[in-house]
């Protein structure tokens, strides 16, 4: 009887522990009279990079009776692999995409959460891979799976998560090896005893357990929800009394944002905004058409109406809620003393924006008095946010925002939200898929200085386009398309190319 | 110190005849260096052999025991000339390096250590850097073993072959006077394993002897007349001594059955993968034994013709198993069957790949198609791995790209986020980089540099830029490590005399940080073994560097002012920046455990991190673009109405503060927070603390109940 080897590959990012969890691995195997041979390729990419590392085991009795020794290969060969141990959700994905996943032979054991690469993470709006299809592939692909957050559980463990993959490991039974052997080899290693065989026990449960891959999505109880105050219940009643309830999902997190972000009295303007629009959209039969226009109009409503100012951020900044979060992302123990400092950096801009329309204009237009106050601002500033005077500095600021309404941003922006709103109704006029896409065009408008700055001159350029192709059956194609070239680069010179593609001027 | 500690391991050093050796490759090959009596051992650092020289390094009291003297040479040059000592001497000396580039590098001393010819055994051990997890352009060590006629080993992948052809290297080097390289690829360099070991040997003949007895002989040096006579020794003398050496001891194989009329000649470090190979397709067994003849050639360069020929002979075809290009070795065979008339037909790159490594799938197809055509007996057309089904989602379109980047809290990060806040004002520049972390400005989020010529030449790389009418200066990069390895003469030295215009950033982060955090000269710590502490900026200015700024890295604003100066000054000449700071990698390491016992210990201790507001971020990111630290990150937008992520920092994060710094620089956003956490706190502080919390949290409460009077 011929005996084979055991292969298994471990795919991790660089300085994530996966050299740590094939050590460990060769232990086991060697502690239950194994002849284990592991090796690697980390070079560079054990900064930060994609690494891979691969064991065989072969047992050492069958070598002893043949009296010879096995020949052990160093890289895996797809079709040849029992076990795929992945460390992130996207590298079970590259395991797979290499070819080491068979469903005739491997059993893939991965942690499903996800470590975003670089790619992901500087796209200008939301360029996060689809986790969905990496599980999807999986199932199709894998003998059979082990698939659950592993990094959740070594944070709750206190451990890394090599640990917790090793008793993934020997939790699914998938190696010839008992519980005993692993606890064995990890227990040699006084230095995070404890944790380790924590992070292992709760590795084994799991792989034990049936474990969804993806938690179940809990649609919100928005139709239902009641309001804090007797004042706010009203505002959400009057918005019940015009709107669908399927529209209430978005409504109601807007209206309750534009109420903190400034009144009540505000909220009933957000509902005045919305209501012709709403009952525009009833008229080309919303109804009919799911109610985007009356979706998408009041969520970047909502957005638009809470534009970042100072006031705003000196709000958020002081908040009870707000140092109560700080101490958890932070994890400060009970009781730890945490001293909390923002990096601040409002420019003259930001101050002129904040002051009563007439003096911020005229201090906007005087080159003096701009340069004079820029002197002040010209540096980022740090707010200590736990101390007393930084704090009354910015909770006074955050309580001036009751005068907002007669910043010289304030009538700024309410005269683009005016425009934009009649811009959507337009647009509607012209076809239901139009008026959704101009609506759209607010997610370009976020952030604040130069990236603001930056959103609106992007967002005038779609707009400058739409009232050359609003006339075009397919103007919302473009609209689409702009919106997109708008978001691929900071410089704006693919939106750019595309405006001049369509034979526009950018 | 290095990034990782050996100081375990090397205990295994010790072990005596019989016993057990287990571990990786690379400590492997030290103890056949202790067990064939070296005498002194060089090299520089770099992946896959950065290793070999951790565990020498941290071995030194066991060499220092057999009279040993290693040395962390300044380049592979320096090492290379080091073998010098076995010219006149019955020294055995062994020098490493990654390879080609170290070699590119050596190569003069090597050449010149070749020609003349040496007396005690001289071995090169080099790490071929090819294939999956190369760093480093695709070339072939064999191109300078054969220019220079220095034997080449490629054992096979085990450690007992491994540790064997160390010892027959050193044997062969004296036989045939003759330098020997050994060839190790990278899984061969990072293997897991054991073997049984020798007792270690210290060298009869020392350095001392050497050293207090010189011994000099005209003829082996490298002069006329006798560099004329030593191409002419190498043919006559040298060569038919390696023959006959390599011949005599089996150096290389014959493994496989005896029979048949195909065959297959492997390089020594293929061996295990073709076995998989064959394995796959039911033609081998686990112990690979198979009745196909294989030649396995343990020793690449020479060819010995007489086994090649007797292996042929009653052949129909060989199958060629030789991995890179060009295929020097298939070229020799076809010369050798032909020049006595024997027809088998040597089936190489024919049905192999002709660039890149040679995986499994790669021998799996190339095996396939020879069989099909010279050897259908073998032609067992195994069934091919189940195609995963088409329903599957295509993950070539989903699975990100993961390139290399700098580690969480990187001092080098400020440095390229300052050059694209300068580019931002002043326009882009030309930029002429180096080897080491910082190359991965090339790579996202910065994409910043236009070439790289090699470690120390970031600065020799825009020597031609150079132009008195140009509007614009480049910029130039170099680390601590290329400026000592050759960067001092070949880029400042070179800038200084030529009169250059523009500028060079010289990262100094107190190790060769991309290597594994070797000390170099400029290093900070003490090192008993070795003089650090030189400071970078004493020997620019000993060349002779006017315009010369040292500026720490995090301090993102002085930075991006110092470089943008450089680039807009007046004053013409040479331009130095030097950026300072430790490598946080080993920072980290050093100060984590420290840290961590001090606040065990009752030691009041502040730990920085920072973190990002959830609440005022809006999603765009460009902190990330700015910066791409690891620990600063994207998660779910808490906001209902909201689609695209948030930044956020995770617990990753050092408390460098680059992001802080960045979101300052470029007024990004008012997002970033830095959070102090105190351990320990004096009474006092708590007292305050409590003061102030009171304070803050009755103010805190008024706008919490104004705020619920109105809540929605």
């Amino acid at each position: 009887m011929q005996t084979n080897p055991i292969t298994v590959a471990v795919l991790a990012l660089g300085g994530q522990g996966g050299g740590t969890l094939a050590d460990w691995l060769l232990e086991v195997a060697e502690y239950c009279g194994y002849l284990a041979q592991g090796t690697s390729v980390a070079g560079v990419a054990q900064r930060t990079g994609a690494t891979i590392y691969y064991i065989e085991m072969f047992p050492e009795a069958a070598a002893r009776a043949a009296g010879k020794q096995p020949v052990l290969a160093l890289m895996p060969v797809p079709g040849n692999v029992d076990v795929v141990v992945a460390a992130e959700l996207m590298e079970a994905g590259r395991a797979m995409m290499r070819g080491l996943v068979t469903p005739d032979r491997t059993a893939l054991v991965a942690s499903t959460h996800r470590i975003y690469a670089i790619g992901e993470k500087t796209a200008m709006g939301d360029g996060r891979a689809r986790s969905a299809d990496v599980l999807e592939a999986a199932g199709v692909r894998a003998r059979t799976t082990v698939m659950f957050d592993m990094d959740a559980l070594a944070q709750k463990t206190g451990s890394i998560i090599s640990a917790v993959m090793l008793g993934a490991v020997a939790g699914s039974g998938l190696l010839p090896f008992p519980r005993d052997a692993y606890e064995a080899v990890l227990a040699a290693d006084a230095r995070a005893r404890d944790s380790n065989l924590a992070a292992f026990a709760a590795g084994y449960d799991g792989a034990a357990r049936e474990t969804p891959a993806v938690a179940p999505v809990v649609a919100p109880a928005a139709q239902t929800a009641q309001a804090a105050s007797p004042a706010g219940q009203a505002l959400l009643d009057r918005a019940r009394a015009f709107c669908p309830p399927e529209l209430m999902a978005i409504v109601t997190p807007g209206l309750r944002k534009v109420v903190d972000y400034q009144d009540i009295a505000y909220g009933a303007l957000y509902l005045d905004r919305l209501e012709p629009v709403v009952a525009f959209d009833r008229q080309l039969g919303g109804a009919r058409l799911g109610w985007e226009l009356a979706r998408e109009t009041a969520r970047y409503l909502a957005l638009w109406m809470t534009f970042e100012d100072v006031f705003r951020v000196a709000d958020l900044k002081t908040r009870g809620a707000r140092i109560a979060r700080v101490r958890e992302e932070v994890r400060a123990a009970p009781g730890q003393i945490v001293a909390v400092s923002e990096f601040m950096h409002p420019r003259v801009e930001e101050i002129c924006d904040a002051l009563p329309v007439s003096l911020g204009a005229y201090i906007l237009r005087s080159p003096r008095l701009r340069g004079l106050l820029g002197r002040f601002f010209h540096h980022g500033r740090r707010v200590s946010t736990t101390s007393l005077s930084g704090f009354v500095m910015l909770y006074m600021l955050a309580r001036l925002g009751r005068f907002r309404r007669r910043s010289l941003r304030f009538k700024t922006e309410t005269a683009r939200i005016e425009a934009w709103l009649a811009g959507v109704r337009e647009a509607a006029g012209y076809s239901y898929e139009l008026g959704v896409e101009v609506a759209c065009c607010q997610r370009l408008v976020k952030g604040y200085g130069d990236t603001h700055a930056r959103g609106l001159r992007n967002f005038d350029a779609v707009m400058g386009v739409y009232r050359h192709v609003k006339g075009r059956t397919d103007a919302p194609t473009v609209i689409r398309a702009l919106r997109a070239a708008a978001l691929g680069d900071e410089e704006g010179r693919a939106l750019a190319a595309a405006i001049s593609g369509l034979g526009l001027a950018p | 110190m290095a990034e990782r500690s050996f100081a375990k391991e090397v205990q295994q050093l010790r072990v005596g005849a019989g016993a057990d050796f287990r571990g990786e490759g690379i400590l492997a090959v030290t103890k056949a260096l202790l067990q064939s009596g070296v005498s002194y051992v060089g090299g520089y650092q770099g992946s896959p052999i950065s290793h070999l020289m951790d565990v020498l390094g941290d071995a030194r009291e066991i060499m220092a025991e057999l009279g040993i003297h290693f040395e962390s040479s300044a380049s592979e040059a320096a090492a290379g000339a080091m073998l010098a000592a076995s010219v006149n001497y019955p020294l055995r000396g062994a020098v490493t390096w990654k390879s080609t580039v170290g070699t590119n590098v050596a190569s003069d001393a090597l050449a010149n250590v070749a020609s003349g010819g040496v007396t005690g055994g001289a071995l090169v051990i080099v790490g071929e850097d090819y294939g999956e997890g190369s760093s480093i352009m695709q070339e072939r060590t064999h191109a300078f073993a054969m220019k220079s006629q220095m034997w080449l080993l490629d054992p096979r992948p085990n450690l007992t072959s491994i540790v064997n052809m160390v010892e027959k290297g050193f044997e062969l080097s004296e036989a045939s006077n003759t330098p020997v390289m050994l060839e190790l690829r990278v899984r061969a360099c990072h293997v897991y394993g054991r073997f049984t070991a020798k007792d270690n040997v210290r060298p009869a003949f020392q350095l001392k002897d050497a050293m207090d007895n010189p011994v000099r002989d005209v003829n082996r040096i490298v002069l006329p007349p006798a560099n004329f006579l030593h191409e002419h020794e190498k043919i006559s003398k040298r060569w038919p001594a390696a023959v006959d050496f390599i011949r005599k001891h089996r150096l290389n194989e014959f493994l496989g059955g005896a029979k048949g009329d195909a065959g297959i000649v492997v390089q020594g470090g293929l061996y295990n993968t073709l076995i998989r190979a064959l394995q796959m397709r039911g033609l081998a067994d686990s112990f690979g034994e198979t009745d196909i003849p294989i030649y396995v050639l343990n020793v690449t360069y020479p060819l010995i013709d007489s086994e090649l020929r007797g292996f042929c002979a009653d052949k129909r075809a060989v199958l060629l198993i030789e991995e890179g290009q060009p295929e020097y070795i298939e070229h020799e065979v076809n010369t050798i069957l032909r020049r006595v008339d024997l027809q088998t037909r040597v089936v190489g790159k024919e049905v192999l790949p002709r660039a890149g490594e040679y995986t499994g799938q790669a021998l799996l197809a190339g095996f396939d198609a020879f069989a099909a055509k010279y050897a259908p007996q073998l032609a067992k057309g195994a069934a091919a791995p189940a195609a995963p089904s088409p329903n599957a989602p295509d993950l070539s379109k989903v699975v990100p790209a993961r390139p290399a980047g700098l580690c969480t809290g990187c001092p080098e990060r400020p440095v390229f986020t300052a050059i694209k806040l300068v580019e931002k004002e002043i326009g882009s520049h030309h930029m002429s980089c180096d080897i080491g972390c910082h190359l991965f400005s090339i790579l996202p989020p910065f994409n910043l540099g236009n070439t790289t010529m090699g470690y120390g030449l970031g600065w020799a790389g825009a020597s031609a830029f150079n132009a008195p009418d140009a509007k614009k200066r480049t910029i130039s990069m170099m680390g601590d490590g290329g400026f000592w390895h050759n960067g001092l003469t070949s880029g400042v030295g070179n800038a200084v005399f030529n009169k250059t215009d523009n500028l060079l950033v010289v990262v100094d982060n107190n190790y060769s940080a991309a290597t594994g955090g070797q000390d170099i000269l400029s290093s900070r710590a003490v090192n008993k073994s070795r003089s650090t502490n030189h400071p970078i900026a004493r020997a620019i200015g000993g060349l002779g560097i006017n315009w010369l700024k040292v500026v720490r890295t995090y301090d993102l604003a002085a930075m991006r002012d110092a470089i943008k100066a450089a680039l807009t000054t007046k004053e013409k000449g040479p331009k130095v920046v030097i950026a300072e700071s430790e490598c946080m990698l080993n920072k980290q390491r050093r100060v984590k455990p420290l840290t961590a016992t001090r606040i065990k210990a009752g030691e009041r201790v502040v730990r920085e991190r920072f973190g990002v507001d959830a609440d005022t971020c809006t999603g765009d990111h460009s902190c990330i673009r700015l910066s791409g630290c690891p620990s600063l990150t994207i998660t779910d937008n808490p906001d209902p109405l909201r689609t695209d992520p948030v930044a956020s920092v995770n617990n990753d994060c050092v408390g460098c503060g680059h992001c802080g710094e960045t979101a300052h620089a470029a007024v990004l956003c008012p997002s970033f927070y830095r959070a102090d956490l105190v351990y320990n706190p004096t009474a006092g502080e708590r007292l305050m603390a409590r003061l102030r919390a009171g304070v803050i949290g009755w103010l805190q409460r008024r706008a919490d109940a104004a705020r619920a009077r109105y809540a929605v």
